[in-house]
């Protein structure tokens, strides 16, 4: 462990009873200063993992280290980690300001200091003017400031938050997806957030751990994991994706010639860009706004079918569209509406030319 | 959906038994002790209609107020003890393991399962200087000398003296807080099973001790549940008639036997009116207190 890593979690294992395994050999580093997400559907293990970070839940196996200290038998109070409840948990019988306090006075830190920095917090999210009100006269977004508040004022190492944006409205959502982004780059503590949203972790976050069952299944930026997603699931679970069951049927330097089963009667065997191994059964993906439509069939090196436009969904700022190949295969194409007439003329039962640049094709051997 | 409330036919059906019900068995007899109350009791107990407070004059004269004081007295020590038997229990059923819960509940309900009068009874049987507690004593003393002769310091212990433990106001603390453990242990519990638990880690997580957790956080915000639980034990134990009268000594006559009293040997059914309205309105200015206590604070959860 060098000195860039906050926090280092080595092969924890968390069981509940004999049966659950809520998680599963997690390694990962979060370094020092970063915006990490823990990003999975429900059930997958990420809020187990954020506990066992804040100290709620003891690891079965394995080991947690903040900032070089091993964390084992250290209780939550003793942790210097603070946590941004799902809920927010604002205590309702105190006021903005003495929540905002109340780490500080149960540390017996002196009186003016805890003012001073009750006050210094309260300015960061804009809350002075709401130092003296109850919670229950506060809204959801006034709410969630008071437990950022609250948990930044004590300087912790590592903030944590338990999907904190889940309870906003959409709107608020975006607005506090940047503010938290501009908060988390002006306090410079390292942000580990929890969510299931996507898009929130893409739109935040410096790097990204996709949880499933347990498994941490890729560590990475927002941008390799939508473009280079390791497996299935990730690919999958980022965006949308066109998904077909292939095969390897060659290998050469830095390419692989992969057979994909549903199209493959019309695309034949495709030469797709690959760098690690691939053998046997292997998935074919390509993301659906990378896909192209045209009436009549494109000249350029693409990978192209035909397929029938089975549904048009406008969304206004894009089209989805829906198409089905003669032999069943489905794929979907997203389309820009860049002008007011750009796809007017796709209709339901168009027979279109469906086609993609082979280096966006994505070989997902897991 | 509430369109039940338009049907009103349907409406005065099902309202109708359970009124009348309350008006017939309730409000009249509340009525006519209300009357009594004033009324003037004849030299062989009959009972003349007036209108006069002398019954009430009589009801706070020393010697009555004195027994009304004691009721208060015995009713706010029982509230005290239950509370801080029933608070710490009303906690460990709350936060424990889901499956033990129902099974811990029903333990503290059993007890309803038989008659009071019988498990008073029991208390009797435990309590008196040839019972349980005291044969569970004596037996700890017997042990004890001979522990203490056999490392050679013979009657260090002493004769074995019966403990003197059934009637007297003792004893019917004893059985008070027996009797109303779970209407103040249930009240309690509900609230907190209510209680984001996440309240409690959030105080951990700020750096909060389990002791500052429980008076700075668990305490204020199960609030209106101790205050619903210990106003239930406080005003039952004040009104209470059958456990002084089986467990208490000469020393330990509550309002509720001063009552009885008076609707059984003394025959004056005015007078026991009267001190059953004085007990009433006593218990109304406790709930009216607590409603705006509660309006005040705007009910937290």
């Amino acid at each position: 462990m060098d000195d860039s890593t906050i926090i280092s979690v080595r092969d924890v294992t968390k069981r509940f009873g004999s049966s659950v395994l809520a998680v599963n050999r997690v390694s990962l580093d979060i370094k020092r200063g970063e915006f990490f997400a823990l990003l999975g559907p429900s059930g997958c293990g990420k809020t187990t993992l954020l506990r066992i970070l804040a100290g709620f839940e003891t690891p079965s196996e394995g080991q947690v280290l903040i900032d070089g200290d091993e964390m084992e038998g250290v209780e939550p109070n003793k942790r210097p980690v603070n946590m941004v409840f799902q809920s927010y948990a604002v205590f309702p019988h105190m006021t903005v300001k003495q929540n905002v306090a109340y780490g500080l006075r149960v540390t017996r830190t002196p009186k003016a200091e805890i003012e001073q920095r009750v006050q210094q917090s309260l300015a960061r999210v804009q809350l002075e003017e709401m130092a003296e009100r109850k919670p229950d006269q506060l809204s959801g977004g006034q709410r969630q400031r008071v437990a950022l508040a609250r948990a930044l004022v004590k300087s912790p190492k590592v903030l944590l938050l338990d999907e904190p944006l889940s309870a906003l409205d959409a709107k608020l959502r975006e607005q506090m997806q940047i503010e938290l982004v501009h908060l988390q780059q002006s306090v410079g503590i390292t942000f580990v957030i929890v969510t299931h949203d996507q898009n929130e972790a893409l739109s935040m976050a410096d790097r990204i751990a996709v949880m499933n069952r347990g498994d941490v299944l890729q560590v990475a930026t927002p941008t390799e994991l939508y473009e280079y997603p390791n497996c299935r699931f990730v690919a999958d679970f980022i965006g949308k994706m066109n998904l077909f069951d292939g095969q390897v049927v060659g290998v050469r330097e830095k390419q692989v010639v992969v057979r994909a089963g549903a199209i493959a009667s019309q695309i034949g065997d495709i030469t797709i860009p690959f760098a690690d191994q691939a053998e046997g059964e292997v998935g074919i993906a390509i993301r659906p706004e990378k896909v192209r439509l045209n009436k009549l069939e494109p000249k350029e090196e693409t990978i192209r079918l035909q397929a029938k436009v089975k549904e048009v969904v406008y969304y206004g700022n894009e089209s989805h569209v829906f198409l089905q190949t003669e032999s069943g295969a489905a794929i979907t194409a997203d389309m820009k509406n860049s002008s007011r007439h750009a796809h007017a003329g796709i209709v339901k039962d168009d027979v279109l030319w469906v086609s993609w640049l082979a280096e966006d094709t994505l070989v997902l051997t897991s | 959906m509430d369109s039940w409330r338009k049907n009103k036919l349907a409406f005065a059906v099902l309202a109708l038994p359970p009124t009348a019900w309350l008006v017939l068995f309730f409000t009249v007899p509340l009525l006519i002790m209300w009357l009594y109350s004033f009324a003037e009791r004849g030299p062989q107990g009959q009972i003349y209609l007036a209108v006069n407070f002398a019954n009430y004059v009589r009801a706070i004269e020393w010697i009555h107020l004195g027994i009304i004081w004691k009721s208060i007295w015995i009713a706010a020590i029982t509230t005290a003890i239950t509370f801080a038997i029933g608070f710490p229990l009303a906690m460990g059923i709350a936060f424990a393991p889901a499956r033990w819960k129902n099974i811990l509940l029903l333990l503290v309900i059993l007890p309803f399962w038989t008659n009071l009068l019988i498990r008073t009874y029991a208390w009797i049987a435990v309590l008196r200087t040839r019972g349980f507690l005291n044969f569970g004593l004596e037996w700890m003393h017997e042990k004890l000398s001979a522990f203490s002769a056999l490392i050679g310091l013979p009657d260090v212990m002493g004769e074995f003296q019966a403990l003197e433990l059934l009637y007297n106001q003792k004893a019917v603390v004893i059985g008070l807080v027996y009797v109303y453990l779970p209407f103040l242990v249930l009240p309690i519990y509900a609230t907190l099973e209510k209680l984001d638990k996440s309240y409690l880690e959030a105080s951990l997580d700020l750096g909060a001790g389990h002791w500052r957790t429980l008076f700075s956080v668990t305490i204020p915000l199960a609030l209106p549940g101790i205050i619903s639980g210990c106003l239930l034990a406080f005003i039952l134990s004040m009104g209470t008639f059958l456990t002084p009268a089986l467990l208490g000594g000469t020393d330990s006559e509550m309002i509720g036997n001063l009552i009885a009293r008076q609707f059984s040997s003394s025959r004056d059914w005015p007078f026991g009116s009267a001190l059953s309205f004085l007990l009433l309105y006593m218990t109304f200015i406790i709930l009216w207190v607590r409603a705006s206590l509660a309006g005040r604070r705007e009910e937290p959860i």
